[in-house]
């Protein structure tokens, strides 16, 4: 089929979904609507597969399949075209985006069947995907962040979605306005690009890179990337602008899944991996950027550790992993950083909806607490969890295993990496590993803590499919990147197909000395048992002795309490940054504002009234009064005259 | 003038005095009255007031002008009285009063 057909398709098909569903949006049915949603995404998902296999059947050099719409904007020398473009990267991300996102538009089928507004919740769900494959088929950064903030409206839209609960709609606007801040950052970072290269196309910028990088803080190009960073940590919840993404969570769980794990919150790792070669130019960035994916990983991971409620652990452990990612782009290693995020849009998408399983099986309950030996009745949501816990964890040979290994490896390896951020990244899959068994033992495991009068059952078909399916890609979704190593000792040597594939856009690391393979088997090594040591240890606390992390917890109350408190940063956000902004603008709201300049507007209507009450009988209407004001005149003229005659 | 007595040699300056006297009580009952009938006869008596001063400018000079303008004013003077008076009759109609403050309705 014509390429342009196909592109057609897959970018407006959602968007026809969209509006068919948001013209109808009081029928209440949940069946019509998520039937014509899901069609509205599964078209997608069949043209992003046509569009790969295209794309495989032809050499590197012409992996490019371009959409020109219109001219978008034409000013002196700036032209930014309505251009769409499926390269190596962008196939990927729209496997992912259209492949996840059928299946979870699948599973809202049976998850919001019970729901009122439901064919509304549909259309939000189209208009996501058609924003986000606009971000991610853009050629260039205005267009990608028209689709940027497309998400963002969406994502704020979905998070408030049951707006007549206030904290739910209190945690939309959260998200929302931490976006914004990160929004503006990207938007400064893409005036300084502009001013230096005079171009905002992807390919254009990577091509007009310098050869050598450059150093020091204030050069263009490391200010260009910095603001950029801040626009990523921004829509990628990283520190410090993360503390929108576990609110979020007030959303349904299809949402989450969809767009708070597996596509929106990787499109700051997406952008960083597009103008790799812009970001490749700028260590000191890439310092940055690997330093706050560490912190971000250890950071959100602790935190992950003693929240109770099922989704927001998840929430948590997604910051983490988008920590990872980001670590492996501050590295240098783009590849790794696209692996992991495909990997981890697999397993979290699967974990996510096998919480939201969990949650419509025990009536709207998300406490872990109240749950426990869920095995039993779920037994086909708690397989497929299983499978993502084994694949977030690290065990091979599952997805996580291979894609975090690479990303631990890079950061030892590359010359970008350090031994510290190898340190932390391997604490962050010790703490992970840790988390997520906790949650399994608490969620499936161990003794029934189900109150009586809930009685949970597992869910339905149209439910069920979509997580065996992602359980599935979990499961295998790790061998596209089999490191060297490995792929040495098995038959084919088969390896590093990723980065094969992403070769002709994202730049091999320069100066990537020869792999140790002793060291990076002992690496692998020791990543793998502090996992399984670390799993062993939370089964070992949350099913066999449930006392033991009470008595932990006794003993280090403090810290306990400073954890179980997320670090209070919501609590200082709100004491140094909400506050203060909105006192400010309470003075300047009341001090200058009302008791300023509306006071000189009110003082200036005062004098012209004045002034004009005191020549106001000039013009009364009163016919006597004109005359008299003839006959003063006539005699004061005729008096001037007799005294000057 | 030597030998003239302000009482008995009437001249030119005795009309011109009593004609300004009436045109001042006219001018004073046009802007103080609010009668309009008694308004209008104000106005009849300032340009009668005219009138004398024309006559006796006229007497004086011994010229025909003074007299034909008179003319000229009486006739003017009975149109506008017409017209005056056809407004107060409209204006008691609706009203029952013929003050001059009813005389805004008429701006519509």
């Amino acid at each position: 089929m014509n390429t342009d057909v196909l592109m057609s398709l897959l970018l407006f098909t959602p968007l026809i979904g969209f509006l068919i569903n948001g013209l109808r949006y009081r029928q209440p049915t949940a069946i019509l609507s998520g039937s014509i949603a899901t069609a509205a995404a599964a078209i997608p998902f069949v043209a992003a597969v046509l569009l790969f296999v295209e794309l495989q059947g032809r050499d590197e050099a012409s992996r490019q399949i371009v959409l020109n719409l219109f001219d978008w904007i034409h000013v002196g020398t700036l032209n930014i075209k309505a251009e769409f473009m499926v390269d190596a990267v962008s196939a990927l991300m729209i496997l992912v985006v259209t492949g996840v996102g059928s299946l979870i538009h699948l599973f809202s089928i049976g998850y919001m069947s019970h729901d009122k507004g439901v064919t509304k919740y549909f259309a939000y769900l189209n208009l996501f995907l058609f924003n986000m494959l606009i971000l991610v088929l853009g050629t260039s950064l205005p267009v990608m962040f028209v689709g940027w903030e497309g998400v963002g409206l969406c994502s704020y839209l979905l998070i408030g979605y049951w707006f007549t609960d206030d904290k739910k709609a209190a945690a939309g606007m959260k998200a929302f306005i931490a976006n914004r801040v990160g929004d503006a950052a990207f938007l400064i970072g893409m005036f300084i690009l502009f001013m230096e290269f005079g171009t905002l196309n992807f390919y254009e910028l990577n091509a007009a890179m310098p050869a050598d990088p450059m150093t020091g803080w204030l050069n263009p190009i490391t200010l260009g990337t910095l603001f950029l960073f801040i626009g990523a940590t921004g829509k990628s919840a990283q520190i410090p602008l993360y503390v929108w993404l576990p609110d979020a969570m007030a959303g349904p769980t299809p949402v989450s899944a969809l767009i708070h794990a597996a596509t929106m919150v990787t499109a700051g790792v997406y952008m960083i991996v597009r103008l790799n070669a812009v970001f490749l130019t700028a260590p000191q960035t890439l310092l940055i950027v690997a330093i706050i994916g560490a912190a971000t990983a250890v950071f959100a991971a602790t935190i992950g550790l003693l929240q109770n409620d099922i989704k927001k652990v998840l929430a948590y452990s997604t910051v983490s992993q988008l920590g990872y990612m980001f670590l492996a782009c501050g590295v240098g290693a783009f590849g790794a950083g696209m692996f992991h995020l495909m990997t981890h849009a697999f397993f979290k998408a699967l974990m996510f909806l096998g919480s939201g399983s969990v949650i419509h099986a025990m009536h709207e309950e998300q406490d872990i607490r109240k749950m426990g030996g869920l095995r039993k009745y779920l037994p086909i949501t708690h397989w497929t969890f299983v499978v993502g816990w084994i694949a977030i964890i690290g065990l091979p040979p599952f997805a996580g295993f291979f894609s975090k290994d690479e990303i631990l490896w890079m950061s030892f390896h590359s010359p970008f990496g350090h031994e510290a951020l190898w340190a932390l990244g391997a604490i962050g899959a010790t703490l992970t590993a840790f988390y997520m068994t906790r949650l399994m033992a608490l969620t499936f495991w161990g003794k029934s803590r189900v109150p009586k009068d809930v009685h949970p059952h597992e869910s339905p078909a149209v439910m069920t499919i979509p997580l065996i399916a992602l359980a599935i890609l979990s499961a295998v979704g790790g061998f596209m990147g089999i490191p060297h190593v490995l792929g040495e000792i098995l038959p084919g040597h088969p390896h590093h197909w990723l980065e094969h594939w992403l070769h002709g856009v994202v730049k091999p690391i320069p100066g990537l000395g020869h792999a140790d393979a002793t060291l990076e088997y002992s690496l692998m090594g020791v990543s793998v048992f502090l996992a399984a040591a670390s799993s062993f240890l939370a089964y070992h606390f949350y099913v066999r002795s449930p006392e033991t992390p009470r008595r932990l917890a006794e003993s280090m109350a403090k810290l306990h309490k400073v954890i179980y408190n997320k670090y209070y940063v919501d609590e200082i956000y709100e004491a140094a940054l909400i506050q203060p902004t909105v006192k400010g603008s309470e003075v300047l709201w009341y001090r200058v504002d009302v008791k300023f300049i509306d006071k000189i507007t009110y003082v200036l209507a005062d004098l012209t009234k004045g002034a004009g009450g005191l020549v106001r009988s000039l013009q009364n209407g009163n016919i006597q009064q004109y005359a008299m004001y003839l006959s003063l005149g006539v005699i004061v003229a005729l008096g001037f005259l007799m005294a000057g005659g | 003038m030597p030998g003239t007595d302000l009482f008995l040699d009437i001249g030119l300056g005795h009309y011109l005095v009593l004609s300004a006297l009436l045109f001042s009580c006219g001018l004073a009952g046009v802007l103080l009255r609010r009668n309009v009938l008694v308004i209008l006869m104000s106005i009849e008596l300032m340009l009668n007031a005219v009138n004398i001063s024309f006559i006796a400018f006229s007497r004086y000079l011994g010229l025909l002008e003074g007299q034909i303008m008179v003319f000229f004013v009486m006739t003017i003077a009975a149109a506008e009285a017409a017209v005056g008076l056809a407004l107060a009759v409209a204006i008691f109609k609706r009203f029952k009063e013929v003050n001059i403050r009813y005389f805004e309705h008429l701006k519509g």
